[in-house]
């Protein structure tokens, strides 16, 4: 198991919903809803601290695979991430996503949090910061109107190349 | 040393002239921006202000660029809370462009990034506009896909 203490939070992105703390629970954690707004990946997750997790593209490979860190219904989901799907991607550390719901007034606040344990170059981090809000406003939309958004996910211009050369030269290795 | 900013990104199922008379409406504004709106001709140079219902100023400048459907440039100056007006002018961009999408599924949607960066230092103004952006853009979103906004009572949350 990781220690989320040697994580430090890179990236954060909030957003209101009108809907209840437990749709949006079920919205970040149900398979049918994940296909709506997760670039078509279906969650799979074993319901506790310790269980696996993963995001499987449509022809059932496996995209993305972690641990989870927290199973806290229906407050804080928190779970490791390997980006299995594409080369290079799995060779880097596992990053930490963790998810918190909150009643707030009549909306309910959804805070995305992405920590990492090593130094990671900003042209890496982009990746989450261009993908993050094209997949939580479809989130949002997908809740509130029943329609996704159909955003396209691609990784940005530069991130591919930033990996290639962060896992050739290993720098959380010199730690 | 990179000056202090706020970057929001959101995508929005409506298209670049209806999000751009949501930016530009008072009356719209005041829906999705809790009770506040703003007072503007919204041309290149003219004053620009933000109003509370009972007529104080929440902050104020000027346009620096406005092209319809694309691109809005504030320059912007917190008034009513005097550690914040402290701080000085800031600049506030909102940009908008039609997203990448998967055509197969035909779920047009228009992307809405807002820059917001200080022209000086310190952290507050900063600070304050990146817990209020997530809230009002949360909002307008919300107005312009299913027509009512998620909350109308601003929160510290």
């Amino acid at each position: 198991m990781i220690d989320p203490g040697k994580f430090t939070t890179k990236t954060v992105y909030v957003i209101y919903i009108a809907s209840t703390t437990e749709k949006v629970w079920q919205a970040l954690t149900d398979p049918a809803f994940t296909r709506q707004y997760f670039g078509g990946f279906s969650i799979e997750v074993e319901p506790r601290t310790g269980g696996a997790f993963c995001l499987r593209e449509p022809d059932g490979r496996v995209h993305m695979s972690g641990r989870v860190v927290e199973w806290s219904p229906p407050r804080r989901f928190s779970c490791t991430w390997l980006i299995e799907g594409m080369p290079e991607f799995r060779e880097l550390p596992v990053c930490l996503v963790t998810y918190e719901i909150a009643q707030a007034g009549a909306a309910v606040k959804l805070t995305m949090a992405e920590a990492h344990s090593w130094d990671i170059p900003d042209a890496i981090l982009q990746g989450g910061r261009t993908g993050w809000p094209a997949i939580l406003s479809g989130l949002k939309s997908v809740l509130e109107t029943g329609k996704p958004l159909d955003v396209k996910l691609a990784p940005p211009e530069g991130m591919v190349e930033a990996v290639k050369q962060a896992v050739a030269a290993k720098p959380w290795l010199s730690k | 040393m990179s000056k202090p900013k706020f970057v929001y990104v959101t995508y929005i199922r409506t298209t670049p002239e209806k999000l751009w008379a949501a930016l530009t409406d008072p009356q719209t504004i005041r829906k999705y921006w809790f009770g506040i709106t703003a007072e503007c001709d919204w041309k290149p140079g003219s004053p620009w202000a933000l109003k509370f219902a009972d007529g104080r100023t929440a902050d104020a400048g000027e346009i620096v660029e406005a092209v319809p459907g694309k691109r809005l440039v504030i320059r912007w100056r917190n008034e009513f809370k005097p550690e914040l007006k402290a701080e000085g002018w800031s600049r506030c961009t909102m940009e908008i462009e039609m997203a990448d999408y998967y055509p197969d599924f035909g779920g047009k949607a228009v992307k809405l990034t807002i820059n917001h960066e200080l022209e000086g230092e310190g952290t507050r103004f900063v600070e304050a506009v990146s817990g209020g952006w997530p809230k009002i853009v949360s909002n307008l979103k919300s107005l312009l896909e299913t027509g009512s906004v998620a909350f109308d009572e601003k929160v510290h949350a």
